[in-house]
């Protein structure tokens, strides 16, 4: 079976996997990082969303060869162990931003690429607009938007000692 | 209550503590967990939506590298496990019961719908039980499908299941047809609609899975399972099914990300996991992928119906009438045979005093996926009927929509419904009048001129829905024919340190209950906040408990917990008299204190929590150590949910493209514990009904296959297809549980789809307009409108 090599959260990590393995299963299973999940086969629901070399990608439409040599950063990137949480987690809790957490990781991952893409003073139509690839069936959108404007403005006021990006 | 207790107590917005877990992606949901030596199952699947199986060959898939097994409906019947089932009777209007079908784990000899598991192959990794899948060789004989409700009944019809004749599972009616037919006579104006509810797909985000071990040692079973309700799961299968005593078998419902009904049934992959674990001695994991989800959950909706409305001169309502066909799919599915009798034409009466109602329910087989409860499981139903049949019935009259509602509205309680329901509490003026408030419906003609000098048709739209939830009381329920009761459990479990552990038969799957429950408790024992934790769903830990759906979990689970903490009060407060030396009588207990009447003598909650474990201040005889209380709390009615939802729509007439200007949602659920989570709830809900009204249906062709079969096809609603929501909220207690709570999960779900389809059909001036209202669709009625007819229809 092929090896893998690449930067996960910061940490060197590596592999076996079948030329077949998506990122994702190869952070799920190999990497036992299961805060990125798996929603659906089409590369529509974001629930795989994570950034490989600071840009957000669907961890699901990867092939974990795809990603030898890059940094990629889960969920679980975000915030230092003990450490403080990011301001978009943070966010997304202050609003109610989740019911069932499933679409979450996700969520907060694009929601770090359309702050990276757009900066932080989003509106509500650019909200909505650019979260299309990521579905969300608990929450209705309202308050993830108002969470995501939230998040983006605090860590436009320098909150947050960790960048996801890098 | 103390300054700590307002921030974090009833009807304070305190931030989930479940959240944390969730926004650093340290959930555990089902796929999560992992078990030392774990299989990975694959289902072989029926690409047919009717076939005979001549022959499966497994011996090529048997040879694959990583194969543990391939086993089929031949392994599993000799093995003698049991079938699958609906748990609640429905009898025909000539008394027989309903032909519920034999639905076995894997098709034995005969598939029936596309998806249709056949086989399995349990594999070292999901790609080699995949290759290995591939290898299966199914023998099919294809049948003729049917697929389409209002067809399956017809002569010559292909006939789903030997010895049901018609395809037809029962008939089934409720209310007084006689009295119904001379109301319709009598009517100055009658108003009739064709109506289909679209089939929805609920499609939770978090796909099912089931992770089962067998452990040899001790022939104990092991479940990880996506379920709402993990104590019923384990009942359905160790009773029905079979597959082991109900004491060797552990249910483990982890994080489940959404159910919406869909996770409540007991479907065959986790029965042919728990099997494939005790053959095999492997640990078996399956995950749906989202194709198999389409393919496999249990659908919602699905109904075809011909309703009327008979009113007098003045608008006043005298009866209505519906006949529906229910479409159940290729098996009924555990609750399936309730959603279009019980939970459906119960609600026929809507805000509304209406002397007679009549409904006639044919629930019939086709080979399509089976259907059960989704999010408001019949109400959403019957509230598109009811609110459909009142706005068009306003229109043809020339009489304004909300004035129509008004003339109608029930204004005094309790108020006996000819179709069972008894509401017990409510204020519908109240709800109507706030949202006409909040949606600024007397500035909506302006709005509507300027829309239209754009090009843009602006219509508005009401939704004047009730629901009954909080299921149920138990007795009325097994009256309607429910297998089960439909109350609820807590025990309330206080610590030797003082903290509280609260042991609920419901299960959170993103409704925040790690945080309401905690609330309720804390500011009852006026204990802090953090020294509350909420346990759910492992049936090793928790006593049986009913789960949650049908927007039950605060209206019977939080009253079970406010029983139990009834005992947990009265035996610290036997155990402070002992501390304090005085009668058991004079304790009083307030913020998390125990006084002696009139005295300043008192004693913390601590300090009386490591008494009842210390024990010394007391002999056994005089009372037994300990402090921890269980209560099963059985409600004594149905809860009664009800507002006003308005939504205002602009359509473009090049595109037929809607957009939703403006949605104003004022709802009634009693008691509110946590807004912020509550409002949360309705929005999620009205998404879900925007969705079918707009966006969804499930989608099957001439021949069975579903061809809105993903993501790419079946229209989830995005952020960018909904509004944000103005949610405001008024207040009528239920008088039928301790804290007058209603519930709120479904409200929106229920409410949303005739506001929607109102609106568009008030902007086009049409009627001709069936869910979901899609571009194309608006877009072709508007082409096809006529100009809408005042038609007197005079008995």
């Amino acid at each position: 079976m092929p090896a893998v090599s690449m930067t996960v959260n910061g940490k060197a990590v590596s592999g076996e996997v079948e030329a077949r393995t998506l990122l994702v299963q190869f952070l799920r299973e190999d990497l036992r990082l299961t805060g990125t999940h798996v929603g659906c086969d089409t590369s529509q629901c974001g629930a795989c969303v994570v950034h490989v070399d600071g840009i957000a990608a669907k961890s699901c439409t990867l092939l974990a060869l795809q990603c030898e040599g890059a940094k990629v950063t889960t969920i679980e990137g975000l915030a230092e162990p003990n450490g403080p949480l990011h301001p978009m987690q943070e966010a997304f809790r202050e609003h109610h931003g989740l019911q069932c957490g499933y679409c979450t990781p996700g969520m907060i991952m694009a929601a770090l690429d359309i702050v990276r893409r757009r900066g932080n003073d989003l509106d509500e139509h650019t909200i909505r607009e650019q979260l299309d690839g990521n579905i969300c069936r608990c929450t209705g959108y309202h308050n993830i938007v108002k969470a995501i404007a939230a998040g983006a403005k605090n860590m436009g006021n320098g909150g947050g000692s960790r960048q996801a990006a890098e | 209550m103390t300054a700590t207790n307002s921030a974090t107590g009833i009807g304070a917005a305190v931030r989930r503590k479940e959240d944390f877990r969730f926004i650093t992606g340290k959930g555990q949901y089902t796929d999560d967990v992992v078990r030392p030596g774990e299989t990975r199952a694959v289902f072989v699947r029926s690409p047919h939506a009717h076939a005979k199986i001549k022959n499966i060959d497994v011996s090529a898939a048997k040879k694959m590298p990583g194969v543990v097994d391939v086993l089929t409906g031949v392994d599993l019947a000799t093995d003698k496990i049991g079938n699958l089932i609906c748990g609640w009777m429905i009898h025909s209007k000539d008394g027989s019961p309903m032909k519920m079908a034999a639905h076995p784990a894997l098709a034995a000899g005969k598939v029936n719908c596309v998806g249709d598991a056949v086989a399995v192959v349990i594999a070292d990794t999901l790609a080699q039980g995949r290759d290995a899948a591939e290898k299966v060789k199914v023998d099919y004989e294809v049948l003729a499908a049917v697929v389409d409700p209002a067809k399956t009944q017809a002569q010559g019809a292909p006939q789903i299941h030997a010895d049901i004749a018609r395809n037809t599972i029962y008939q089934w009616h409720l209310g007084d047809a006689k009295a119904t037919e001379a109301a319709f006579a009598a009517a100055k104006h009658v108003t009739r609609l064709d109506i289909i509810n679209n089939r929805l797909v609920p499609n939770a985000i978090e796909p099912r899975a089931a992770l089962a071990e067998y452990d040899a040692g001790t022939d104990q079973l092991t479940l990880w399972n996506t379920t709402q309700n993990p104590h019923v799961s384990r009942l359905v299968i160790a009773a029905f099914v079979g597959m082991a005593p109900e004491h060797k078998l552990r249910v483990i419902a982890p994080d489940v990300g959404g159910g919406f009904g869909s996770k409540i049934f007991i479907y065959p992959e986790e029965v042919v996991c728990l099997w494939a674990s005790r053959k095999t001695h492997r640990p078996v994991k399956w995950v749906a992928d989202r194709t198999e989800s389409f393919l496999t959950d249990a659908h919602g909706r699905d109904h075809v119906t011909h309703a009327e409305l008979a009113l007098d001169a003045n608008g006043k309502i005298l009866a209505l009438r519906a006949r529906t066909i229910a479409n159940l799919g290729a098996y009924m599915s555990t609750f399936s045979s309730s959603v279009p009798t019980y939970l459906y034409g119960t609600l026929l009466s809507g805000q509304y005093d209406i002397p007679s109602i009549y409904c006639e329910v044919d629930a019939v087989y086709t080979n399509t996926a089976p259907v059960d409860a989704y999010r408001g499981a019949g109400r959403p139903e019957a509230t598109f009927v009811v609110e459909r049949l009142v706005e068009v019935a306003a229109r043809q009259m020339g009489i304004e929509p909300a004035e129509l509602r008004k003339r109608n509205f029930i204004k005094s309680f309790p108020h006996q419904t000819p179709v069972i329901m008894a509401y017990d509490a409510g204020d519908y003026n109240a709800s109507l009048k706030k949202a006409l408030e909040i949606a600024d419906v007397k500035g909506f003609g302006k709005r509507k001129r300027e829309a239209a000098r754009h090009g843009k048709l602006r219509g508005l739209g009401f939704s004047t829905y009730i629901e009954a939830c909080g299921l149920a009381p138990s007795q009325a329920a097994g009256s309607l024919g429910a297998g089960v009761g439909l109350w609820e459990s807590a025990e309330v479990r206080v610590n030797p340190t003082g903290s509280v552990e609260v042991l609920t038969g419901c299960h959170a799957h993103g409704q925040g209950h790690e945080t309401t429950f905690a609330q309720l408790v804390s500011e009852r024992l006026g204990i802090p906040f953090e020294n509350v934790s909420i346990v759910h769903g492992d049936t090793d830990k928790v006593q049986f408990g009913m789960g949650t759906y049908g927007s039950r979990s605060a209206a019977v689970g939080m009253s079970a917990i406010v029983k139990a903490l009834d005992k947990v009060e009265a035996k610290a407060k036997k155990v402070a008299a002992f501390m304090l030396e005085a009668a058991e009588g004079d304790i009083e207990f307030k913020d998390g204190k125990f006084t002696v009447a009139g005295t300043d003598k008192s004693a913390a909650w601590g300090d009386v929590a490591l008494n009842a474990y210390i024990a010394h201040k007391f002999t056994g005889a005089e009372l037994e150590p300990g402090l921890k209380e269980t209560s099963f709390y059985d409600p004594t009615n149905f809860t009664f949910p009800a507002g006003c939802h308005i939504c205002e729509v602009e359509v473009d007439t090049d595109t037929g493209k809607t957009t939703i200007v403006n949605w104003t949602a004022v709802d009634d659920f009693g008691t509110v514990i946590n807004p912020m989570i509550v409002e949360g709830q309705v929005h999620g809900g009205i998404a879900q009904g925007i969705g079918q009204a707009l966006l969804e249906g499930a989608v099957y062709d001439k021949d069975g296959q579903l061809v809105s079969g993903s993501f790419m096809d079946y229209s989830m609603p995005h952020a960018h297809d909904l509004p944000s929501f103005n949610i405001g909220l008024t207040e009528t207690k239920s008088p039928s549980n301790p804290l007058g709570i209603k519930g709120c999960g479904e409200a929106g779900a229920i409410a949303a789809p005739a506001a929607v389809i109102n609106a568009i059909t008030d902007a086009i001036g049409t009627e001709q307009l069936a869910m979901p209202a899609t571009a194309n669709a608006v877009w072709s009625a508007l082409k096809r409108a006529q100009p809408r007819q005042a038609t007197e229809q005079a008995a």
